[in-house]
Order: C-alpha cells, then sequence, then structure tokens
C-alpha cells in the first residue's frame, strides 16, 4: 500500500515546459502546487555551465539530458502483423527527462502553426471536396482556433523574448517576416537573430525564386532581455551547440531561464524529483481523479491526493499513464471506437545536401544556434493549391542548419568509400563547404486509423508495468509531399551555387532508427465533440473532469512546424480557464 | 563563507527524502537547489596502459584504427591520434556495456527500422570479435596477429568484415565493422578529453574550432576563414606551459 501524503489542491505529473506554466499560473491564484518529475533536477550552473557543456559524445551520442530507455521506453511496428519489439535506445526521436523536460535540450524554434491548421478537416474538405482526402486519414479539427489562441502564443513569445521578425501585425502584412502567419498582436520581443553565411545565401537564393524568405522565430536570443517574471535571459553566442545540450550561457528559453528561478520561491509549490507517477486515482464512480501514485528513488509508493490533476508528461506518456490508470475507453483500429491511443503522428522531415566549391565556399558551419535559419512557408499547410497535386499537408523549409559539430556534422559526397584515405580526404574537403540542415524541409505527418497507440503484450518497465506499443507507418499522401517538397528546396539549394545537390526525400516504411524530430503527436486528443476527442478545448478530460492533458497528446495531427509554442499557448489558455472559470464551479468546462 | 552558503541552503531548501534507501529522489521547495562543488564535468581519460584491452588486442585495434583512418603527410592516422586510447575507454566506461539502453528480454531479431535488438554489448562485442580476428589472421598468416601483417591484408580483412564476405567465428563480422567503424570515427572527432582526436589533429584537419563557445564576433564575417584554432574542454596545448626534459 502506498503511503498517504497530505493532500494538495493541484498535483502536476512533470515539470517541463506545460507543468512550470501551469504550477507559475496556479500558485500565483494561491492554489497549493506539487508537482512530481520523474528525472532529476537540472540547472544551467550543475549540469550544462559553458565550460563542459560543449561536449558533442556526452550528450548528442550518449544522450545524457535525456530519459533513459532503461527506465521508460515503449515498443514499435510498422504494422499489426509484425511484433512490436522494444525502442532500445533512441533514434527517430528523442524524450525529455527532468526538471525543465525537453525544453531543456531543444533547439527553441518558436513558431505559430497557421490558422487553418486549426480547422484542418473542415478547411480542405471545403476548398478541395470530402473525397480529395483518402479513405483512411482521421484529420480532425482542433475545437479551438487560431484567433482564441492567438493572445496565449503572444504570452509564450513574451515568456521566451522570441526573436523574429513580424510577417502579420493585426492583419498588416510586414516586410522580411513571413506573410503566411496568422495576424500576431505584437511584434516578436525581441529582433531576428544574425544569420551566418550559407543561411543568408539561401535567403538570397529563395528572393531572387520569387519567394518571401524570413528568420526563423528563436527562442536562442538576439539581445538579453527581461521577461515579464522579471527573469533574464543573455544574447545567444552562436556557439553550435544547442539542439541536444543545454544552453550555458542562459540564452536559450527554457523553464530554468524563464520560469523556474521565480516559481521555486513560491511558498505554496514544492517540486518532487526522481519520483515517477505510476498511476493517476481515481474515487468509486471513475469520474472523479482522487491523486496520484508515485515511487521515489527506493521503489517505496506514495499516494498524493489533490483536487486537481493535471497531465504535464512528454507527449506518449501522457496517454501511457491514461492507459495504466484506465481513463476513458481505449482505441480499437478495429472498430474505430474508443480515444485514447488514437491519431498517433509525427513528423515528415526531409532535406537535400548541397556540396559547394571550397575554394569560393566557406560556411563556417560552426557558427549556429538551435533556430538559426532563414525559411520559406511559401508549402506549408495550405498556403499552395493542392489540388494538382494528389496531397494534402506541407511544410517549411529553410537553410536552418544549426551546427557543424564534427562526429555528426560531416557530409561526404555520395559513392565515398565509408573508411580509408579517400573518406579522410573528403571529410576534409567538404566540411567547412557544404549545407547540410538536417531538417531542411520540416512537413507535417497527418493521422490515419492504423497509427496508433496501446499497450505492449510482452515488455513491461521497471515497475512491471506493460509497455506503450506504438503501430506507425508513413502513408502515401505524406511520401508524396516529402518528395514534392524537397525537390521544392533542393531547388533553392542548387540556385545558392551548389556543384551538388544530394535529394534526401522521406521515404517509407517508418523507421524508429534515424532522426527526424521529436514531435510525436496525438493519443489524447482534443476536440468539441466528447464523441471524437479524448479531451474537449480546455484540455480537460471528456470522462474526469477534474484531470487536464496538456502537450502534443492533444494535437488531432501534427502541423508542418514545430509545436512548442503550441503547447505552451494550449497550456497558457487552459490555466487562465482554470482560474477564471473552473475554480469558480468546478467540473465540465463544455458540456457533452 | 562556504559555511554561511550552505546554511543558507538548508533553511532555505527542505531536502526531504523520500524513503529511507532513497539517496536522490528529493524535494525542491523556497529555492533553486544549489551548493557549490556539484557540478559534475566530464572525466579525462587518463594517458597510461589498456583499460579495457588486453595489450595484444589494444594492438589489433590501433592497426584496424590507423587502416581506417590512414595517416597522410599532414594529419596522423587512426593509432597517433589516438581513436584505440578513446575505444578502450569508452569500452571500459557506461557506453561498453550500454548503460541507460533497454536490455530487458526477450531478444529477437526484427526490421531494420525496429532498430537495435541485440543482446551483445559493445565490450562483449569487441571482445568476442577481436579474438575470432586473432584466431583468422594467426591461421591465414602463419601465426601472425592482425597488427603484424601487411597493409593490402590488412585492408583486404576489413573489406571482407564490410561485405560480409569473411565471417569471423561465433562473431557478426559486419556488426563489428559497423561498430568499430563509429567509434574509430567518434575517436577521431570527439573532444580530446576523451583520449581520442589527439593534439586536436581532426579538428585541425577539418577546420572545426572546438569548445570555443562564442562565435558572435565572426557570425556576420561571411565566407572569411575563422581566424582562431581549435581548442577543447580542457584548453589547447598552448596554454599548458611546456614540460622541462
Amino acid at each position: 500500500m502506498p503511503r498517504k501524503l497530505p493532500g494538495k489542491d493541484v498535483v502536476i505529473i512533470g515539470l517541463g515546459w506545460t507543468g512550470s506554466i501551469l504550477a507559475h499560473e496556479l500558485t500565483a491564484a494561491g492554489l497549493d502546487v506539487v508537482a512530481i518529475e520523474r528525472g532529476p533536477w537540472r540547472d544551467t550552473a550543475t549540469d550544462f555551465p559553458p565550460s563542459y557543456a560543449p561536449d558533442e559524445l556526452r550528450y548528442r551520442l550518449h544522450h545524457e539530458l535525456f530519459l533513459r530507455p532503461a527506465q521508460s521506453t515503449l515498443t514499435f511496428r510498422n504494422n499489426p502483423s509484425q511484433t512490436a519489439l522494444p525502442i532500445r535506445t533512441w533514434g527517430a526521436f528523442m524524450l525529455g527527462n527532468g526538471a525543465g523536460g525537453a525544453g531543456v535540450h531543444w533547439n527553441a524554434e518558436t513558431w505559430r502553426f497557421l490558422p487553418t491548421d486549426f480547422t484542418l478537416r473542415s478547411h480542405l474538405t471545403q476548398r478541395y471536396g470530402a473525397a480529395f482526402l483518402p479513405e483512411d486519414m482521421t484529420i480532425q479539427d482542433w475545437g479551438v482556433t487560431y484567433d482564441e489562441l492567438e493572445p496565449y502564443y503572444d504570452r509564450f513569445e513574451h515568456l521566451c523574448g522570441t526573436s523574429g521578425t513580424a510577417g502579420n501585425l493585426r492583419g498588416v502584412i510586414q516586410e522580411g517576416g513571413n506573410p503566411f502567419e496568422g495576424p500576431r498582436s505584437r511584434a516578436y520581443p525581441t529582433p531576428a537573430q544574425k544569420q551566418p553565411f550559407s543561411h543568408t545565401l539561401f535567403a538570397q537564393a529563395a528572393r531572387e525564386m520569387g519567394y518571401k524568405p524570413f528568420p526563423q522565430p528563436s527562442g536562442n536570443l538576439s539581445q538579453a532581455y527581461t521577461n515579464p517574471l522579471g527573469v533574464t535571459l543573455g544574447p545567444c553566442t552562436y556557439c553550435g551547440f544547442c539542439e541536444w545540450f543545454g544552453c550555458g550561457n542562459y540564452s536559450k528559453a527554457s523553464p530554468q531561464t524563464t520560469i523556474l528561478p521565480v516559481l521555486v520561491r513560491q511558498p505554496n509549490f514544492e517540486a518532487r524529483t526522481e519520483c515517477e507517477v505510476t498511476r493517476i486515482l481515481l474515487d468509486s464512480t471513475g469520474k472523479r481523479a482522487t491523486g496520484v501514485v508515485y515511487a521515489d528513488t527506493s521503489g517505496e509508493e506514495w499516494e498524493q491526493p489533490a483536487d486537481i490533476v493535471l497531465l504535464c508528461a512528454f507527449s506518449i506518456f501522457n496517454v501511457w499513464l491514461l492507459m495504466l490508470s484506465g481513463i476513458g475507453e481505449r482505441y480499437d483500429p478495429q472498430t474505430g471506437r474508443g480515444h485514447i491511443g488514437r491519431n498517433f503522428s509525427h513528423q515528415t522531415v526531409s532535406s537535400a545536401i548541397g556540396f559547394f566549391d571550397r575554394r569560393k565556399f566557406n560556411f563556417n558551419p560552426f557558427i549556429a544556434s538551435g533556430a538559426i535559419g532563414m525559411c520559406i512557408d511559401e508549402f506549408n499547410g495550405d498556403n499552395f493549391d493542392h489540388s494538382k497535386l494528389g496531397f494534402v499537408g506541407g511544410g517549411y523549409m529553410g537553410q536552418v542548419q544549426s551546427n557543424g559539430r564534427p562526429m555528426e556534422t560531416t557530409p561526404v559526397p555520395p559513392g565515398t568509400p565509408l573508411w580509408g584515405p579517400e573518406w579522410k580526404r573528403a571529410i576534409r574537403d567538404n566540411y567547412l563547404s557544404t549545407v547540410f540542415a538536417g531538417a531542411g524541409v520540416h512537413g507535417s505527418c497527418y493521422s490515419y486509423r492504423g497509427n496508433y497507440l496501446d499497450l505492449d503484450p510482452t515488455y513491461r518497465d521497471r515497475f512491471g508495468r506493460p509497455l506503450l506499443r506504438l503501430t506507425m507507418d508513413l502513408h502515401e499522401n505524406e511520401l508524396k509531399m516529402s518528395a514534392f517538397l524537397t525537390d521544392r528546396y533542393a531547388e533553392i539549394i542548387q540556385r545558392m551555387g551548389a556543384t551538388q545537390v544530394v535529394k534526401q526525400p522521406r521515404k517509407g516504411p517508418y523507421s524508429i532508427v534515424d532522426y527526424q524530430t521529436s514531435h510525436i503527436c496525438g493519443g489524447a486528443i482534443m476536440g468539441s465533440d466528447p464523441g471524437s476527442s479524448a479531451v474537449n478545448p480546455w484540455l480537460q478530460s471528456w470522462d474526469v473532469p477534474n484531470l487536464f492533458v496538456f502537450g502534443m497528446s492533444a494535437f488531432p495531427q501534427n502541423a508542418g512546424y514545430n509545436p512548442t509554442n503550441t503547447v505552451a499557448a494550449l497550456a497558457f489558455r487552459t490555466a487562465e480557464a482554470i482560474r477564471t472559470q473552473y475554480l469558480k464551479n468546478p467540473g465540465p468546462l463544455v458540456h457533452a | 563563507m562556504a559555511g554561511i552558503a550552505r546554511r543558507r541552503l538548508l533553511t532555505t531548501t527542505a531536502w526531504l527524502l523520500c524513503g529511507a534507501a532513497s539517496a536522490r529522489a528529493m524535494t525542491v521547495k523556497g529555492a533553486l537547489p544549489w551548493a557549490p562543488g556539484e557540478a559534475d564535468p566530464p572525466q579525462p581519460a587518463r594517458p597510461g596502459p589498456w583499460v579495457f584491452f588486453t595489450p595484444e588486442e589494444g594492438a589489433d585495434v590501433e592497426a584496424l584504427a590507423d587502416r581506417l583512418i590512414p595517416p597522410d603527410p599532414d594529419t596522423p592516422g587512426g593509432r597517433d591520434s589516438g581513436c584505440a586510447v578513446f575505444i578502450d575507454r569508452q569500452l571500459a566506461g557506461a557506453y561498453g556495456s550500454y548503460q541507460g539502453y533497454y536490455m530487458r528480454p526477450p531478444f529477437q531479431d526484427g526490421s531494420k527500422e525496429q532498430g537495435m535488438q541485440s543482446p551483445v554489448t559493445p565490450a562483449q562485442r569487441y571482445r568476442a570479435a577481436l579474438a575470432a580476428l586473432d584466431k583468422h589472421c594467426r591461421a591465414a598468416f602463419a601465426g601472425k596477429p592482425f597488427a603484424q601483417i601487411p597493409d593490402d591484408q590488412k585492408d583486404a580483412i576489413i573489406r571482407g568484415l564490410e561485405s560480409s564476405s569473411l565471417q569471423l567465428d561465433g562473431s557478426s563480422g559486419r556488426a563489428f565493422f559497423e561498430l568499430l567503424l563509429k567509434d574509430t570515427q567518434h575517436g577521431f572527432l570527439a573532444d580530446p578529453i576523451y583520449g581520442g582526436n589527439r593534439d586536436m589533429a581532426g579538428w585541425k584537419m577539418i577546420g572545426f574550432p572546438g569548445a570555443r563557445y562564442d562565435y558572435r564576433d565572426w557570425v556576420e564575417r561571411h565566407n572569411e576563414p575563422y581566424p582562431r584554432p581549435p581548442m577543447g574542454i580542457e584548453g589547447r596545448p598552448a596554454w599548458t606551459p611546456p614540460r622541462s626534459q
């Protein structure tokens, strides 16, 4: 029997971006809040100071800041005819762990989704007709609109100090920004970052081809910034050790650099680290959460009662905890019934490597930041006419190369032997003069009937709980999209003056080995109809109204952007609803 | 001074151990949990004898590394840049046992999309493959180990492992080739603190300035070579006064 602790107003599962945002908003409202975090406490001075933060082996190759699969992982198969096998080491995506969550080691690309992304099925059906969509594509509207979310996008950008150039200020298109973005109420809080040579060259080539390039919105700051909480971030130094790494300069927006220094001083907040929630408890009606059970590092179990339970773990682990706790009906791909585990999606990333004449081009690829880059958005979402293309979706593309770290960024031309003098010469001759953006094309991934999460029948975690099982494959729609977008991207790289361009469109089957992005979505999706969603537009469980489920697990499908700004905006919006509506009248915020 | 800081920490931060056997689970409340000396810098690979390899294994890995990355007039090869030392220290550490990997059974082969499914750790794979390689070489080359056969024969063996045309007793030659190649290249390009990339030979060859961490002065100096030499986490040799002989 777990030992029962004194009750709290709010228990938060996971202290990443959403957990930190919610904890700060609700302690400010006077609630007594405890956050239970399965990973360690992490901070700049102790975990990634500038003296040893730039360590590619430790952080990139050995995954030091990430969740270790020995602690938690999932199994994977492409289709139900296969036996799912455990992901023994991370590949296609990297999952966060510890205080700050994935906010510690993200690149800090801080995009907004397009207005039409939130009304995707309605919009595409209206423009192209229902028959245009593949029969097994299960995309749907979010139940929230861009206009409803805009004030909260603005809040997150001003929390982080995001550096960028506005493209649409209150409906007026701005020179130098992204003309396709939805209207924003304010400009970015800080100007765009400076751009290195190859990124600038990409913008020049794109402009010559009639596109409208703009700087990628970046949470690596162009200048020092003090946020509304009074926390100050420093200017980015373009060190090239951003994604997979913590920032030693306090210049990448993270919970550590924006919220936690203020949050931990609140007398009504506490965090318990290296404590893993094993299940959410329900009362006898099954309609009310009474708290959580967690295990500490000794394996001892504790019960933490609370009036409100906020599920803020990393995406798929939200889904896992819902299943392990028996909350909601699990999705059955045969009948289509149930919503927990439905509509898993990821990303469709591709690229084109450009090899340039080293006598004319020196890109100094090591001068970069995580969210550096010049991008175009002409081929994202429904910004272009799909009617003759035979697919839907899209993505942004750009020279977004974030590093020249040599263990992973020493590209060689096709046909180079894997070893020996030719390989050695090739890395020497190409390192400084190659454009090599792993996610040059950042494509959407829509959802399908056959892509889903459930529980594995064989493999278990250290507590004996069944692992989550992922069944996922790429569909023709995404493969066609990737081929089309990669061709457009390669044209721009060619125009930059490359002597050889190597296209790398995404090919099936979906693989768990090659890194794409860590943007794994769905499984507890939001919507305005309890018949087709797990949580309502306030991220409140339809089944258990004192339980809210945050993060990408709520995305009905993934758009062609990085998700963090949208994840955080949804969290701010729900925090406000809890403060202004739920606390006055605890119960469903939307009546089914 | 340290005593004052410590006392303040204890009064503002409650470190509640959750359970008697728990050393690490803790409660953070009132202030950021920070104390001097808590940082966790990397452990430098120290010079000296092999830690994981036997002398014979070490000699063979040096010879293999020197064919995978051969020396040339400008840059040393895998042996003199310390790749085998790097691999030795890595195998003796967390990497050698796949620490942090999910290693629960059952193990079964899957599709390549399902990724690594072998129960064999890097340390086990090196040990078995190097023994099998030694046996093969001594049988084929009149009792000589890999390190002592001619370079063209070494290359032929490596090509055999790469193409799977050469099978090693009880060990996958291709899997060993892939592991060895990756580790050797990492040893050539990782921070010198880990024992490879000696004198930053790999970084100097490609033009990577290492762990510099601040390029604000050069970000907009487009197409201009970066002027400063590389440095590692421990600095660079020029910072250390020359030792008297």
